[in-house]
């Protein structure tokens, strides 16, 4: 194994410039795998899907704003709808980053306001008392996430609390029994769900497809709502390491603010990052966890090249085949009992 | 009453298994075998805290206290015996 690490040249918002390990390298040619996915786009939506254009639901953050803008160029923008789905925790930042890229790509858009389809459904309610019975005085005015404790810290089970900020700025944090953090998880779904029930409306009536916008380490690793934002007819960026995408960011001159800001899942009233919940490490050091485990390289050799120990890798790369395992199902089409 | 291994053993085969055992074993690793996983994990902390009376503290959290019923009767035992309790067998 070379151990000359050398490189990439990205600028992420996280610990700055990553390397790659030995003389592998996360580094792609964004001209090229551009024109690649712009030609499969095409192709697909032609021949396999056969629908005239493709619907994206912008978040505000990269990978969305990747995806729309790798469908704008490849469709042309009159076959892309963007549609801003923001609820009543959303972050005011979230709309506006989204509008700035429909209105930088020049596409349609479509703002849903899916505050009111989630009261109907509960969502607020149902979360409020799930929260209340950890924290009793958890109530109006207040705003809380959910977190886990990081592998990193060399815990292979995950603990998950929630975080909870009160109205005078207090802030409470209760380790979750396995009830109240389903409730949680499964109240916070509707989210991810009644976007693309959206999605799929918009897409139904233009006879367009649903673009999906996960990165690999989300697809691999399973951060997503099944039948939720797991949903889509094509994933144009699943097969690409979230620092490819800051670079594809770069290259399609996506809004320096989106590139700028840390990944979020923006689904919790108080901010929460995703290695809070799911990742456990910035996703810098995560894409060079699974990097190196994808390409068989050596513990010592990613190690060096995330800051790491070499038993901290270990432990990230036990626990990435823990998620691919406990996440495999979210993969799956229903099952049967025989093949038809 | 079953002793607490039984105890045990019946709420993993039961509630992880549908009680279908096969052949696992007292020592079989919950991990290993795709037995429990990280939602499981949190569902057996539940019912050891709830059955027994004890706080599983986070530190606690650990395959050597719960991947395997061997581990979780051991785990179980030492904290009943920090609280001055004995786990009687019948």
């Amino acid at each position: 194994m070379v151990l000359a690490f050398f490189s990439v040249g990205l600028n992420t918002p996280g610990s700055g410039t990553v390397k790659a390990p030995g003389n592998h390298s996360l580094d792609l040619d964004p001209g090229n795998e551009c024109s690649r996915i712009a030609h499969w786009l095409r192709r697909v939506l032609a021949t396999t899907l056969r629908r005239r254009g493709v619907v994206v639901g912008v978040s505000g953050g990269v990978d969305s704003a990747v995806t729309a803008t790798l469908a704008t160029q490849a469709l042309g923008k009159e076959r892309v709808l963007v549609l801003l789905m923001p609820e009543r925790h959303s972050s005011p930042e979230t709309l506006d980053l989204s509008r700035l890229v429909a209105e930088r790509l020049g596409v349609r858009v479509v703002a849903e306001d899916i505050t009111g389809v989630l009261e109907a459904l509960g969502f607020y309610r149902r979360y409020e008392a799930a929260v209340h019975q950890v924290i009793p005085e958890f109530g109006s005015g207040w705003s809380s996430k959910l977190v886990t404790s990081g592998v990193a810290a060399g815990r292979p089970y995950p603990v998950f609390s929630v975080i909870a900020r009160a109205p005078n700025g207090l802030e409470v944090r209760q380790r979750l029994p396995v009830e109240v953090y389903l409730e949680i998880v499964a109240a916070t779904n509707f989210k991810q769900r009644t976007r693309k029930m959206f999605e799929y409306y918009h897409a139904d009536r233009l006879n367009y497809a649903v673009a999906g916008t996960p990165n690999r380490l989300e697809y691999d690793q399973g951060f997503f709502v099944k039948n939720g934002d797991g949903a889509a007819d094509l994933k144009p960026i699943a097969h690409l390491y979230k620092t490819q995408v800051y670079q594809l960011a770069e290259y399609l001159d996506v809004p320096e603010e989106i590139r700028k800001r840390p990944p979020t899942s923006d689904t919790y009233s108080m901010s929460q990052g995703q290695d809070e919940f799911f990742f456990g490490l910035p996703f810098e050091q995560m894409d060079l966890c699974l990097y190196g485990k994808n390409e068989g390289l050596e513990a010592r050799v990613v190690a060096e090249a995330a800051r790491l120990t070499p038993e901290q890798v270990q432990a990230v790369w036990a626990d990435i085949d823990r998620k691919r395992s406990g996440t495999r199902y979210l993969h799956m089409a229903p099952l049967l009992l025989h093949t038809l | 009453m079953s002793d607490p291994r039984s105890q045990i053993r019946e709420f993993v085969v039961q509630n992880f298994l549908f009680g279908e055992n096969g052949d696992m074993t007292d020592d079989a690793s919950f991990l290993a075998q795709g037995i429990i996983d990280s939602t499981g994990v949190l569902e057996l902390v539940s019912h050891i805290e709830k059955t027994y009376g004890i706080r599983v503290r986070d530190e606690e959290l650990t395959p050597d206290n719960l991947d395997s019923i061997n581990a979780v009767v051991a785990y179980v035992e030492r904290k009943l015996e920090e609280k001055g309790w004995v786990m009687v067998d019948g």
